[in-house]
């Protein structure tokens, strides 16, 4: 398996607060990644600088490399905004656009990067919509609002929208935090299903969720990364006594 | 940080050492009506068998509910994973016992074939064994588990003395046969449940550390304890 994303000395602060230090961490392609760790860990922030999405916020920096097969997306020169297409992001609250329908939720990315052809756009809004397992809940109605969705279905919409500009790796913030058992289930099996085709790294508070998808795990506290591992082992046998003490809840 | 969890663990921990206490008197017993030619004893051994397998429904049911539950990691997890199969093993050194007092009812029906000098002994070695994989349970003590894992070599080499001694003792009498299987017989139950308490010596190495060190990792072990 090769390194698709590759983040060396990673460094980033909100104002003068360092939040994330010195992180070096690789990820291999079509595997899913899951960040663990208390609030205020420095796992939120640390995905939002994979995507450069940190720096939106006022006052907010970062400081090292990150590879996305072997470019810098923090090099001189890089837009941003492109950078979001190669490595889309899911958040905690399902976020649809409230004015677009369906179908425009998914095709806004398409259409935003240049792509007007009516059947194109079609084909991978359809696509799309099949790979984030909503195509047989909303193929009849793809005209009504997004938001008029369930939240669950919501979140595959956004999920959906990621996917629709192809991106190599897909951040996702608590996806799931939000929803309801069988939401979240259908959201875990779509993140197995997933990887097939994007590298998926995600934020989760849901230890068994971590345990039950990813391939690898990271244990982060206060910006420092603690333990890197597979997700078996961590779960199983970790090595840091401070990793023993998160997942089994006798932190604190 | 308690948490509840930790009591209900400490709960699961003790329903199985009370288990394990049922076990060492079940041997105990069964060791006193060999050597004692007590039939007493066997009808203990008996009735403490009876209440050693109710112990193993219940504590099979408490890491159910907890497993269920508590859905447990790390620690938490190896520990109820390594109790279900010290409960299983534990079980079955009951029914050594058991095997015991069976072959020694049929061998205080004869005169004794010779004085015991190496079933004692193996019966000594494999309560310490016993009483030191508990010992290293309870207190967590991944040490004391590796020393049981050696002395399963001695317990082994009394059994195959004991084994060779009888086959001597019986090629030259052959009237002899029976009395001598059945010492045999008690011999290989002796060796069982020394291997059961190996078992669970590895089983609490593993609740401990979370490593496996069963079949070929195991011989690494020793000899690094050795060396």
């Amino acid at each position: 398996m090769s390194k698709i994303l590759e983040v060396r000395e990673l460094n980033a602060w909100f104002g003068a607060t360092k939040a994330v230090k010195g992180i070096d961490l690789s990820f291999e392609g079509n595997t899913v990644t899951a960040i663990i760790g208390p609030s205020g860990c420095g796992k939120s922030t640390f995905i939002r600088c994979l995507n450069r999405l940190h720096e939106e916020v006022p006052d907010a920096s970062a400081e090292g490399h990150v590879l996305l097969n072997g470019d810098d997306i923090y090099g001189k020169d890089i837009d941003p905004v492109a950078i979001r297409r190669k490595i889309g992001m899911v958040f905690q609250k399902p976020n649809p656009f409230p004015s677009l329908s369906v179908f425009d939720n998914v095709a806004i990315g398409l259409r935003l990067a240049g792509l007007r052809r009516g059947a194109m756009l079609k084909e991978i809004v359809e696509k799309s919509l099949h790979l984030s397992a909503l195509w047989d809940e909303v193929k009849d109605k793809l005209n009504a609002p997004g938001t008029s969705l369930s939240g669950g279905q919501q979140q595959r919409l956004c999920i959906a929208r990621a996917l629709a500009v192809e991106p190599s790796v897909l951040l996702m913030d608590e996806p799931t935090s939000a929803l309801d058992p069988i939401s979240t289930a259908k959201i875990e099996e779509l993140v197995t299903e997933l990887k097939k085709t994007v590298t998926i790294v995600i934020v989760t508070h849901n230890m068994q969720q971590a345990a039950r998808i990813s391939d690898s795990t990271a244990f982060f506290l206060l910006g420092d990364m603690v333990e890197y591992g597979e997700t078996s082992k961590i779960f199983t046998a970790p090595k840091d006594a401070r990793t023993e003490r998160y997942i089994t809840g006798r932190f604190g | 940080m308690e948490r509840h969890f930790d009591a209900s663990l400490r709960e699961l921990k003790e329903q199985l050492v009370s288990m394990a206490g049922l076990v060492e008197l079940a041997i105990e017993a069964a060791t006193e009506a060999l050597q004692k030619r007590d039939r007493e004893k066997i009808a203990l051994v008996h009735d403490i068998e009876r209440r050693v397998n109710a112990a193993h429904i219940a504590v099979d049911n408490s890491c159910v509910k907890l497993l269920a539950l508590q859905q447990p990691l790390a620690a938490d997890l190896r520990l109820i994973v390594a109790t279900i199969k010290i409960n299983t093993d534990l079980e079955r050194m009951g029914d050594q016992a058991v095997n015991i007092a069976h072959n020694t009812e049929r061998y205080i029906q004869g005169e004794p074939l010779k004085p015991l000098i190496d079933l004692p002994r193996m019966f000594d070695e494999v309560r310490v064994m016993v009483r030191e994989t508990l010992d290293s349970f309870v207190r967590t003590d991944a040490a004391l588990a590796r020393e049981v894992l050696r002395r399963d070599d001695i317990v082994d080499g009394l059994k195959n003395k004991i084994f060779r001694d009888v086959l001597d003792h019986v090629k030259a009498r052959p009237e002899h046969i029976e009395q001598g299987l059945n010492l045999i017989l008690v011999a290989r139950n002796l060796e069982r449940i020394g291997d059961h308490a190996t078992n669970i010596a590895e089983d609490v190495i593993f609740a401990i550390t979370g490593e496996d060190i069963r079949h070929s990792a195991r011989v690494e072990t020793i000899k690094g304890a050795l060396t």
